[in-house]
């Protein structure tokens, strides 16, 4: 019987049909799920800070309107994507105090600072770019809930990269310290978004697994490779460059080869090493236990409603 | 890339319904802009620094909560409130600017503190920072909302077409932010034994600020016809705080106004010392690279 | 007392004549602000739009396969799998 379930369950994948909520599924695909699905909600959350830094001191009224619907979006995605992981039976209070207790992850990318007001820019086309390429195939991933998720994910994060790179197309357009301060932003976070596919296949611990189950689609190397191909002309065309002197396009591949980033780096940002990773756990942790007595007095006064609602009954 | 879901099976291809990711285009395009005729320009240019200033500071303040709220639904409620503020504040500063000759961005950024016409209410720190918490903001929003509707509903009989407009628009607005004060008013006022304490205490923090929203300006008598009295607004406003203390549980703190200074306040430009750090940050990278295009 | 607030499924009719259709869900702390709440995270407070919220622990989901004896441990609580079952017959690739 068993057997049939799993059995179902493999066909079910293989035909590229969804697996939804209340269809039987192996114990690891409803824990990697979990697991993937919350780092991917922690990330957005944890991402409204970086650019949020910048929402008091954005330097045009409209920049600001765009910045706090931005940020805003975020919130919005980790909502979503949250109650995608309580389709699998998590809990959203759950997750967050794992993640401010530091027992999960979200991306490394975010722990590096947001030094000018171009990385807003540079955020919004490399990080929202990168976010996009990795979840993109996202929008045919094996489970429903997900699946459904990333579509309307990806339709906004497309959105903030035009937006992001809007922003750089008029700053080089500006004064050179503003050219030099987009130039400067692409230094810093074109590494760190190389990073954001993973550490390369030859490393890679999660991916075969997650590739049978159809909740990944593609490989960190053939994903970053992709990124790096979309995203040269668009420096190009935007007339930054990116530090990295390996970059050229190979002919015979049809594709451009460039350098590796640094490695030892991305395991120290990982492990809790970065510039912002206390800050931002900190800056979480300090929101949700702040929050807390209002949480409580909201429950507490639908409670003592409920309760009257029934004497009146 | 196909985006092919139940969400467009909802609306077609038309998505400017959804809250997220759509663009800001212009919310007055086909108002008439001509200024009535008889009235002084310039004191209709300061009204509108009055209210847009209101809403510029406000926003300001409410936007510091973003990533900071005690839930992520109340995160995106507040952000929703602080841009429907912007816009209100970028739709009045283009119009003072029209007489001016200065964009919202000139407004907005390079004026110096006394110059701001806003009221102390909307400057102080009412928390994330230490100036208050959860409990304060609302209070601040409760006053803040409730008054501003009564001041947009008359203003929609504005003789400027475009005060009239903006009050217009932005009375559905207000009825929301104000909605959502008060049903926050009263979860926090019946919830807990601490959050009454705190809501109570956000409330004797913003009472000496409220005095103010009520005192007629020489530029709102000047402006009969135009600018809606805010003294006229008081008896429907208690009524409705009034209304919501009591479903609340809460009481009316005692009336202390915040003392003048040399008998001026925020509509004169004369701010708390909170202002002058609000505009440092907001305008510090504007000031900074002067000549740049954002 | 527990801080964390119910879960509730939205349903947003997007214009007269359609159903109302599942699109997510949030946390509320009662049906009140789950509508506010709705309004906010789902719509850009669309006053032609109707929003429906229903706690998650009040859906009855059949299995997808009554047959079927095997329901994964938490396969009968039933607020824990908001359904995201009115995809119309006409979406591709769902």
């Amino acid at each position: 019987m068993a057997d049939d379930l799993e059995l179902r369950f493999e066909r079910t994948v293989q035909a590229d049909a969804r697996i939804e909520p209340r269809d039987w599924m192996p114990d690891g695909y409803r824990k990697t799920l979990i697991r993937q699905i919350a780092q991917h909600a922690h990330s957005e959350i944890i991402g409204m800070q970086p650019e949020g830094n910048w929402i008091s001191r954005a330097p045009s009224l409209r920049r600001k309107a765009i910045l706090l619907a931005k940020v805003q979006d975020e919130a919005g995605h980790g909502l979503y994507l949250y109650s995608a992981t309580e389709t699998l039976g998590a809990d959203r209070e759950d997750l967050t105090l794992k993640l401010i207790e530091g027992r999960q992850k979200y991306s490394s990318i975010f722990n590096y600072p947001t030094l000018t007001f171009a990385d807003v820019g540079v955020i919004g086309w490399l990080v929202d770019g990168a976010a996009i390429c990795n979840q993109v195939p996202l929008c045919r991933t094996s489970y429903g809930p997900y699946a459904r998720a990333m579509i309307r994910i990806c339709k906004e994060e497309s959105f903030h990269q035009r937006q992001g790179y809007e922003l750089l197309m008029t700053m080089m357009r500006g004064t050179q310290q503003q050219r030099d301060m987009v130039q400067d932003a692409v230094n810093r976070w074109w590494w760190p978004a190389l990073m954001m596919f993973g550490p390369p296949d030859s490393e890679s611990t999660n991916t075969e697994q997650s590739m049978a189950w159809r909740i990944k689609r593609d490989t960190n190397d053939e994903l970053r490779q992709k990124f790096v191909n979309m995203s040269v002309p668009q420096a190009e065309k935007l007339g930054v460059t990116f530090p990295d002197p390996d970059l050229k396009w190979n002919e015979e591949r049809g594709q451009y080869d460039f350098g590796s980033p640094d490695w030892d780096e991305f395991w120290q940002v990982v492990k809790g090493g970065g510039v912002c990773n206390a800050q931002r756990i900190a800056h979480r942790r300090k929101a949700h236990e702040d929050g807390a007595w209002v949480r409580e007095a909201a429950a507490a006064h639908a409670a003592k409603q409920a309760v009257a609602k029934e004497g009146a009954a | 890339m196909s985006f092919d879901n139940a969400y467009e099976s909802l609306l077609g291809h038309e998505d400017s319904h959804w809250a997220f990711g759509t663009g800001f285009s212009e919310a007055l395009s086909g108002v008439n802009r001509e200024f009535p005729a008889g009235v002084d320009r310039d004191d209709i240019a300061t009204y509108c620094l009055m209210l847009g200033d209101d809403a510029l500071i406000f926003s300001q303040r409410l936007s510091e909560w973003c990533s900071r709220a005690p839930e992520l639904e109340e995160d995106i409620a507040l952000a929703n409130i602080a841009l429907d503020l912007l816009g209100q504040a970028r739709m009045l500063l283009t119009r003072a600017g029209e007489v001016l000759g200065k964009s919202e961005d000139d407004l907005a950024y390079l004026r110096d503190e006394r110059e701001f016409r806003n009221v102390h209410l909307a400057e102080i720190d009412c928390g994330p920072g230490p100036g208050g918490d959860f409990g304060t903001t609302i209070a601040r929003l409760l006053v803040f909302s409730s008054w501003r509707l009564a001041l947009f509903s008359r203003l929609r009989g504005s003789a400027d077409p475009v005060l009239a407009a903006v009050a217009e628009k932005g009375l559905k607005e207000l009825a929301y932010h104000r909605d959502h004060a008060a049903q926050w008013t009263v979860r926090l006022g019946d919830g807990t034994d601490e959050s009454h304490r705190r809501m109570q205490a956000g409330l004797e923090r913003v009472w000496p600020f409220v005095d103010e929203l009520f005192a007629t300006h020489p530029v709102e008598a000047r402006l009969a016809g135009v600018a809606v009295d805010p003294a006229s607004l008081k008896s429907e406003v208690d009524g409705v705080l009034e209304a919501v203390f009591s479903a609340a549980g809460l009481s009316r703190p005692a009336d202390t106004r915040a003392a003048r200074v040399a008998g001026m306040a925020g509509r004169d430009g004369v701010h708390t010392e909170a202002m002058g750090y609000l505009l440092a940050e907001m305008q510090h990278l504007h000031r900074s690279l002067p000549g740049a295009v954002w | 007392m527990s801080t964390s607030w119910p879960l509730w499924e939205v349903f947003v009719r997007g214009k007269r004549g359609l159903n109302h259709v599942h699109v997510g869900s949030l946390h509320a702390p009662d049906a009140e602000m789950a509508l506010r709440n709705a309004r906010d995270v789902y719509t850009r407070r669309n006053e032609g739009v109707s929003i429906w919220v229903v706690p998650a622990a009040a859906i009855t989901a059949s299995s997808p396969d009554e047959k079927d004896p095997f329901f994964s441990p938490s396969g009968d609580k039933v607020y824990r799998h908001p359904t995201f079952y009115s995809i119309p017959e006409d979406v591709p690739h769902l």
